[in-house]
């Protein structure tokens, strides 16, 4: 049987049972490394989803935490339609911060114009880091895995280069970041909860925009066809260097305001470790969801999720945080191993029907 | 500069070496398959991690070493499953198990944060030592350090000089001239993946046995990627790769005298600790770009031809593609 039609016979219930499989793998492996460390896997679990959810404020968290990864996993649909690995998103976040923390400085102004101008810069900075891995890639050959990494870690020493020297906080604790930043440049928050509306609005329109520049437009196709191999690209008559290069930069910008925004709702300051390890998250996400962009908004909340909630273990179990991202990666590789799995069962079938017809 | 402090010098290079020279050698194998395992810098951390800790335990430094490779090659194993038999992406794959067993060895390496623990003891060559010159330079080091010497002359000799290297080779360039020959190009593809991978934990092992000795958050630092860096730049040749390592070490080795250079005090620490992934970028423009086509096209005919072969290599045919026998 085609494996096409095979999938449409399958029922809707199987197919959300199937894609459960990963997710019980996944738990499965962690569980089986807490037993290996001596921790009881129950009360792990129970920390992660109390440190996630117990409270209002918690779930706000959750909901913060979760802009940016939605911002760079939908910008990053882009570069993968266009069959680019964009490694360097965690640059690029580190230089909308950078360029949006410029603003805040300098620019004494009341609060809208200043935070419009500082998202802008963000967006700016991170499309031209993400424009600098695009032609490194087209012009000078080099693997964007390799550009977008190389240029990540230059980004982490500017930024910290920056900190420790011309934006030196007044009290000289520089691993704690520059001074705050003057009232203006606070994105404001809802209430007394540590999420601020704005930011999580613009991630949405993102995840939006992207879906409809991918799914609606003829930008999109072209775009798809370029993924998909460059003769069919040829065919249809792509430009493949302007697309490479303005899908680079797109990325770039929806990183660069992820950074923008990380800086100016969640700490008010430019810190060292601005990106977090947020970029190479969201491409997991990104990995997660293919090409479809729909799913990011879920995806991320679930990789947000854990994240708000896993340092819970530190504190109650004094086991490491990084539990969280053991459960993450492996969620991710195990989709691929059972999508896999999956297809070689498909393909096995397929030959003995052909054996046995034959 | 005194001889003393040359050779000094130099011994520190070859010696600091070990890990990226020994990553990259494991990679080279594996690639020269057909295989990319994008794995490293995760590998290399876990391997790390694994071997201080089972030194740590054990007491035993070589049954550190063998439980890192150990490591080492099962995480080459997922990935050649994955690849191979599954016809995943091998950069996807790879670069999730990345992530996954950075996070894991931050997991499990937790009880052993900053523990001081044991090492590869110090073992000089007898009369080979005592060379003048070469002597000190790589004869006066460790055992793990000899292995990564060895490693890309029998990298080279297996490749190059054996039949079964023949083999590799064809599987990695041609599989389907390979496989039409009678060669299971599957089977090999995942016997040097383990192998490569097997190596990649040997150069974990000599990070936090050797090197910088014991394990801490981030302790192997972005030096996977320099390694998958290097076989592009050492355009898939073990004696190239090798060079392009103890150049890129010669470079550190010079960026921190620099840095101790009173001259230099007032240059930010951060160009420094940069400098290697700025190199990096640099190293692939210069093998990969048009642009030296172009300042090639300059020079004469046969010189450039020549100077083409040496900086550049070209890389397998059959790299990152998936083997499907019609």
């Amino acid at each position: 049987m085609n494996p096409v039609t095979e999938e449409r016979a399958t029922s809707r219930l199987v197919r959300v049972f199937v894609g459960l499989v990963p997710v019980v793998l996944a738990l499965l492996f962690t569980t089986l490394i807490l037993v290996a460390v001596g921790a009881p896997p129950w009360e792990a679990y129970r920390s992660i989803l109390a440190g996630a959810f117990e409270s209002p404020e918690k779930i706000a968290d959750v909901i913060a935490a979760c802009v940016p990864l939605i911002l760079c996993g939908a910008g990053m649909c882009i570069t993968f339609t266009a069959g680019q690995w964009n490694v360097g998103v965690e640059g690029q976040i580190v230089l909308g911060a950078i360029c949006a923390t410029w603003v805040a400085r300098n620019l004494l102004w009341p609060q809208v114009p200043v935070l419009t101008l500082m998202l802008l810069a963000g967006m700016l900075g991170g499309a031209l880091w993400g424009a600098l891995a695009g032609l490194l890639k087209v012009y000078g050959k080099v693997h964007e895995i390799f550009g977008g990494l190389g240029l990540n870690y230059l980004a982490q020493g500017l930024a910290i280069w920056l900190i420790f020297n011309p934006w030196k906080p007044a009290d000289g604790a520089t691993m704690s970041g520059t001074d705050p930043f003057p009232d203006p440049a606070w994105m404001p928050q809802l209430g007394h909860l540590r999420v601020a509306p704005l930011a999580v609005i613009l991630a949405l329109a993102a995840v939006a925009a992207v879906y409809f520049l991918l799914q609606g437009t003829r930008w999109g196709l072209e775009l798809k066809a370029l993924g998909k191999g460059f003769r069919s690209a040829f065919t249809l008559g792509v430009p493949s260097t302007p697309r490479l290069l303005v899908a680079f930069s797109a990325c770039g910008a929806l990183a660069g305001l992820a950074g923008a925004a990380r800086c100016s709702a969640r700490y008010g300051r430019m810190i060292p470790d601005i990106a977090g390890g947020q970029g190479y998250l969201s491409l997991l996400v990104a990995l997660l969801v293919g090409y479809r962009p729909q799913w990011v908004v879920l995806v991320a909340f679930f990789f947000a999720a854990v994240g708000v909630g896993s340092p819970r273990l530190e504190l109650n179990m004094h086991l490491d945080s990084s539990l969280g991202g053991v459960l993450r990666a492996s969620v991710v590789l195990a989709v691929m191993l059972v999508s896999g799995w999956r297809a070689l069962a498909a393909r096995r079938q397929a030959q003995q029907s052909v054996q046995e017809t034959a | 500069m005194d001889t003393d402090f040359l050779i000094q010098t130099l011994s520190s290079v070859v010696a600091a070496s070990t890990p990226v020279v020994l990553a990259s050698i494991g990679e080279t194998i594996s690639e020269k398959s057909g295989v990319i395992n994008l794995s490293l810098d995760g590998s290399i951390a876990l391997s790390a991690m694994s071997g201080f800790a089972v030194a740590f335990t054990t007491g035993s430094v070589t049954v550190g070493i063998l439980a890192a490779m150990g490591v080492g090659a099962f995480i080459a194993l997922i990935i050649a499953f994955a690849s191979i038999t599954l016809r995943q992406e091998q950069v996807a794959v790879g670069f999730v198990l990345t992530m996954l067993c950075t996070e894991l060895a931050d997991f499990l390496g937790n009880p052993f944060v900053r523990k001081p623990g044991p090492s590869v003891p110090h073992a000089s060559i007898p009369y080979l030592s005592d060379v003048p010159i070469i002597g000190p330079i790589l004869f006066d080091q460790n055992l793990v350090v000899y292995l990564s010497l060895l490693s890309f002359v029998a990298a080279w000799w297996w490749i190059y000089k054996t039949q079964p290297g023949l083999k590799l080779q064809g599987v990695g360039e041609r599989p389907e001239s390979a496989f039409a020959r009678g060669v299971n190009v599957n089977r090999l593809r995942y016997i040097y993946t383990v192998v490569g991978g097997a190596l990649v934990g040997l150069a974990g092992a000599s990070y936090s046995l050797s090197i910088k000795l014991g394990w801490s958050h981030r302790h192997t630092f972005g030096i996977g990627w320099i390694a998958l860096a290097v076989v592009i730049f050492g355009g898939w040749s073990p004696w190239r790769v090798a060079l392009g390592c103890y150049l890129f070490g010669l470079l550190k080795a010079l960026g921190s005298i620099l840095q101790r250079n009173p001259a230099f005090a007032r240059v930010p620490t951060q160009i420094f600790s940069s400098a290697p992934f700025a190199l990096m970028i640099f190293a692939l423009l210069l093998v990969s770009s048009e642009g030296v086509d172009r300042l090639l096209s300059l020079l004469p005919i046969r010189l450039a031809r020549r100077v083409d072969r040496t900086i550049r290599g070209r890389s397998p045919g059959g790299l990152g593609k998936p083997f499907v026998q019609e």
